[in-house]
């Protein structure tokens, strides 16, 4: 991986870890269990993906290579995707689309509530946005979270068993490296270590509220950052990017 | 030439796409109004909610209504900074929420708000305070699905940001 531009590739991540989920949150619409589900989740793929435009315009304008939002969402290939394994793992039942979305927004807020402080003045603006949307969105998957695992044995049981399968893919969401650490150094990301900390600090709060037991952590996925994905991803961007690469240049 | 209050009042036209009673000046989008000595307008408008796909649709418009008023050239910029809220929805822009039947958003700093308390929420139909929220999201990213106790009519809100 190129690290001659960090602030590009770190601008990247952030971008295409929300192009990813508002992707998979849009295969739901039609298909919510009820109207109101179907609404508030085709809602939360139009925000993460409104925040995705924002940030992978900024990354365009960062590399100064003239690359559109279109250009990075529509014309890259598998391997230089550097989103979370989380992200693009399957919708699965209702709790395990909530429980991704829960451990993601759980991450999300603090992390955009601390890139306000941002000395990049455009992440910050593009983090005052976000911040106040990331709250609804932590509020409404904490309440499901709540109502799953503090509903019938069914909808426990199968909350629990969303958890304990995607609590693998929650150790990305931390992880550091050269261009994480360079941002950091620079002032431009935040310190990871306090938004682990308010993390887990969410996710006992509600799981405790929500009688479901916080998995052990063992195994970490990774490798998302470096454009390594499970093999769900390449469906993913085999339906998102059809139409443009069946028609360049299509317009309408 | 056309001055900068002519602008003003020509944007008194441009509406909502989604709530079309309610203009871009009363919704607080519009975050400044320059001309050029060449007759140019610049508008600097600033995105309601980030993911809000009438933003295209009310720079498209704004253009639209300027050009075909006679002003030569038309530029429209979009700033994210500092974020809008909804307490930048002018009185009037709430008073026209409400007679088109979405409840308008709180004030961010009401003392309930502050104190993470759920807001109280006035039917817009018959002015009833027994109101529950059905859904955070409503049928446009800016809105709140509820239900009126009282009528037993439901309603959008508009989400307080
Ligand atoms: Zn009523």
């Amino acid at each position: 991986m190129a690290m001659s531009n960090p602030l590009f590739q770190y601008t990247l991540r952030l971008g295409d870890d929300l192009l990813i989920l508002s992707h998979r949150l849009s295969e739901w619409c039609g298909h919510g269990p009820i109207l109101e589900e179907d609404i508030a989740l085709t809602n939360r793929s139009l925000d993460h993906l409104g925040e995705a435009r924002n940030l992978l315009t900024y990354a365009g304008q960062v590399e100064g290579k003239g690359r559109t939002e279109d250009d990075l969402a529509y014309r890259r290939m598998e391997r230089q995707f550097t989103n979370v394994k989380l992200v693009e793992q399957p919708n699965g039942d209702y709790a395990h689309t909530m429980a991704r979305s829960f451990l993601f927004d759980a991450y999300h807020l603090p992390l955009m509530q601390a890139l306000l402080k941002s000395k990049d003045e455009q992440l910050a603006a593009i983090a005052g946005k976000s911040v106040k949307e990331a709250t609804y969105h932590l509020r409404a998957s904490s309440e499901w979270m709540v109502r799953f695992g503090d509903g019938t044995a069914e909808s426990h049981q199968r909350a629990q068993a969303a958890l304990d399968d995607l609590w693998t893919f929650t150790g990305e969401l931390f992880e550091s490296d050269d261009v994480l650490a360079q941002m950091t150094q620079a002032g431009i990301a935040p310190d990871m270590a306090a938004v682990k900390a308010a993390w887990s600090k969410t996710v006992d709060e509600v799981l405790a509220e929500a009688t479901l037991k916080r998995p052990a952590d063992g195994f970490m996925a990774t490798g998302g950052r470096k454009g390594m994905h499970t093999e769900h991803m390449g469906y993913i961007l085999a339906e998102m990017q059809h139409v443009t690469r069946a028609y360049p240049g299509a317009e309408w | 030439m056309i001055t900068k209050d002519r602008i003003l009042e020509l944007l008194d036209y441009v509406k909502d796409p989604e709530i079309p009673v309610i203009n871009v000046l009363e919704l607080g989008v519009v975050r400044g109004v320059e001309v050029e000595e060449s007759g140019k307008a610049i508008i600097t408008i600033t995105p309601t909610y980030t993911g809000c796909p009438a933003m295209d649709a009310m720079a498209a418009d704004i253009k639209k209504e300027l050009l075909a008023a006679g002003v030569p050239e038309v530029e429209v910029k979009m700033t994210l900074a500092p974020a809008w809220t909804t307490d930048w929805i002018t009185d009037t822009g709430k008073r026209k929420l409400k007679e088109y039947g979405i409840a308008p958003p709180e004030k961010t700093a009401d003392i309930r708000a502050l104190k993470g308390e759920a807001p109280v929420v006035l039917c817009p139909h018959c002015g009833s305070k027994d109101t529950v929220m059905l859904s955070p999201f409503g049928s446009t990213a800016c809105k709140a699905l509820w239900k009126c106790n009282q009528c037993l009519e439901p309603f959008d809100q508009f989400k307080c940001l």
